[in-house]
């Protein structure tokens, strides 16, 4: 049913969301950890800006780091200096647009399970000998589980479904910038119903399986907290 | 007294201030005692690094953790206290076992030492090892608290109003624990209320905080009797002593018991000769005599110099301070007794004590 562009699509799809929701599990734990616990008053400009692409269209994003990142562009002119070319319209390209596109569905929920720890059992290990750091790892993380949980399904089920941003920074070029969304999109263009049936119909199910695990996963943690 | 804790503190926010300097003593229980708000609290959490006063000196048995003139603040976790909060704070992913060893792992210890289990025998936790935070009482988790911080052999062990959280029935089950926590810690222990039951029933020195200043440090059964403060002439005003059974009168279901400078007669209790024990005795149950009352059903008749009197405390009130032996002893009586009976400081009297309480 699926035809080798389509597959293609797909793992190409997988291989963006999968590195975006590892880099931005990486960037998005401290930052969101000082979300979490800073009194700065840096804090309202970071926390908006995170928050900037759940509210702004996706080609007004897509738009401006098509700018930042062409060869006159800033980042353009420093990943040229860098020795890395330019970004637009490569899969690198397309990870990066991808992390900043999510970082609100995965910052915020970090944010959020950090915050609602709150400041006694960070005490606690700190009078029974751990370091700040160690109690991050070994109290914060085990606390979190359910919070990280809900941010890697986001951040990895929104790059899926991204649209206008790929459009925008990646183009449509097959086998390294044309993921799943943009298939669909090629075949309603050509009339091709049923293939557009195939990729949509798969990543519905995909969508909505996810998020089924997500919130079964949910109640089960909140029902073991009660117990 | 050995002297090795010096705390001084000096911390300015715009709704409070802490300014204290004390000494305290480096064994047994020291409680600081004060209203909410009286920086009680406060000053516990930056003995511990948990707050960080931006004057301040802290010396514990010869090692300096904080000294801000020489720009000295150890962090929390290189310190070598135990702390318990008045919610129990335990790990809620950890096993109790989990949260016991927890601390053990970060000093490079485990559970196999004689110290731990003496900890866990002490507070009576070996059957709850297994369970998560969530399945125990709360006192029972308290309990688990106390021992986690204990297992350290830490060099002080600091507690912040641990039976607050828990109802009537637990402190009642902890209470116990306590006191022999009190009898066989080596470590001294600085402890926060601000129920003066505990007070009588676990401090050897107790400290009134008010408004974030030391108000009165030193000896329980000193502090408690200094007339100056209001603690002496409240209702619920008393005395602490320490005595030792001496003997049981089986036919009368009488206890003798000893303090220094005599005797005296309580109810039949249930403990070894030898045992020593806290009574507390409330000034309201302390009456004066001029002489020896030969014809009285009251058994427990002493010798007392009176040392000080407050006349009039309000409602047709005095308080007496007195002297048993080398105990002090406080009285409430009426001001026209002490009229009536021209009472001085200095006199030779007698005391009847009407009725005691045990406190362990």
């Amino acid at each position: 049913m699926l035809s080798a562009e389509d597959l293609s699509a797909l793992w190409l799809t997988l291989k963006v969301a999968s590195l975006a929701t590892s880099i931005l599990l990486i960037l998005g734990t401290p930052l969101a950890w000082w979300l979490a616990r800073t009194e700065s008053r840096w804090k309202s400009i970071c926390s908006a800006l995170v928050a900037l692409p759940l509210v702004l269209p996706p080609s007004v994003l897509g738009f401006y780091l098509l700018i930042l990142m062409s060869p006159n562009g800033i980042v353009g002119k420093l990943t040229q200096q860098l020795g890395i070319g330019t970004l637009p319209f490569t899969f690198a390209g397309l990870v990066v647009a991808s992390v900043l596109y999510s970082m609100p569905f995965v910052v915020q929920p970090l944010q959020n399970t950090f915050s609602s720890i709150g400041n006694a059992p960070l005490e606690a290990a700190a009078t029974l000998r751990a370091s700040p750091l160690n109690t991050f790892f070994s109290v914060v993380v085990p606390l979190s589980r359910s919070g990280f949980l809900t941010a890697a399904i986001l951040g990895f089920t929104h790059t899926v479904g991204e649209f206008g941003v790929v459009l925008m920074v990646g183009g449509n070029i097959p086998d390294k910038t044309r993921v799943v969304s943009v298939q669909i999109y090629n075949h309603v263009e050509a009339l091709e119903y049923s293939a557009a049936h195939g990729l949509a119909g798969g990543l519905l199910v995909f969508s909505f399986l996810v998020l089924l695990l997500l919130y079964s996963a949910q109640k089960h943690t909140s029902m073991a907290q009660i117990k | 007294m050995t002297q090795h804790i010096i705390a001084q503190f000096q911390l300015n926010y715009s709704a409070f201030q802490l300014d204290v300097d004390l000494r305290l003593p480096s064994s047994g229980v020291t409680v600081l005692f004060g209203e909410s708000g009286s920086g009680k609290t406060t000053l516990l959490r930056c003995i511990a690094g948990l707050q960080h006063a931006p004057h301040g000196f802290l010396e514990i048995n010869g090692k300096v953790w904080q000294d801000s003139q020489k720009n000295l603040f150890l962090p929390t976790y290189q310190r070598a206290l135990g702390y318990v909060f008045q919610e129990a704070n335990l790990f809620a992913h950890l096993t109790v076992l989990g949260n016991l060893c927890y601390g053990l792992k970060r000093i490079g210890q485990n559970s196999n030492t004689e110290n731990f289990k003496q900890v866990i025998e002490l507070l009576g936790i070996e059957h709850l090892m297994t369970r998560m935070p969530e399945r125990l009482s709360g006192g029972e988790k308290q309990r688990v608290a106390i021992a986690r911080a204990l297992v350290l052999n830490p060099e002080i062990l600091l507690m912040d109003e641990p039976l607050a959280a828990l109802d009537a029935k637990r402190k009642q089950e902890i209470l116990p624990f306590l006191t022999r926590l009190h009898n066989e810690l080596k470590i001294p222990v600085l402890y926060v209320t601000h129920s003066q039951q505990e007070v009588a029933q676990l401090a050897d020195y107790l400290i009134l905080l008010d408004k974030g200043k030391v108000q009165a440090a030193g000896l329980l059964a000193e502090t408690l009797s200094r007339l100056d403060l209001p603690q002496a002439q409240e209702r619920e005003a008393s005395s602490v002593w320490q005595v030792t059974v001496v003997e049981h009168e089986d036919d009368y279901h009488l206890t003798r018991v000893a303090f220094a400078g005599g005797e005296l007669s309580l109810p039949a209790l249930d403990v070894e000769v030898g045992t020593v024990l806290r009574i507390q005795i409330h000034a309201r149950d302390v009456s004066i005599t001029l002489g020896i009352a030969t014809a009285t059903s009251i058994l427990n008749v002493l010798p007392a110099t009176i040392r000080e009197i407050i006349e009039n405390v309000g409602g047709g009130q005095s308080v007496v301070r007195l002297q048993v032996g080398s105990l002090p002893l406080l009285a409430h009586i009426t001001r026209k007794s002490v009229q009536l009976l021209n009472l001085q400081a200095g006199m030779a009297v007698y005391v009847q004590i009407k009725g005691t309480s045990i406190l362990n």
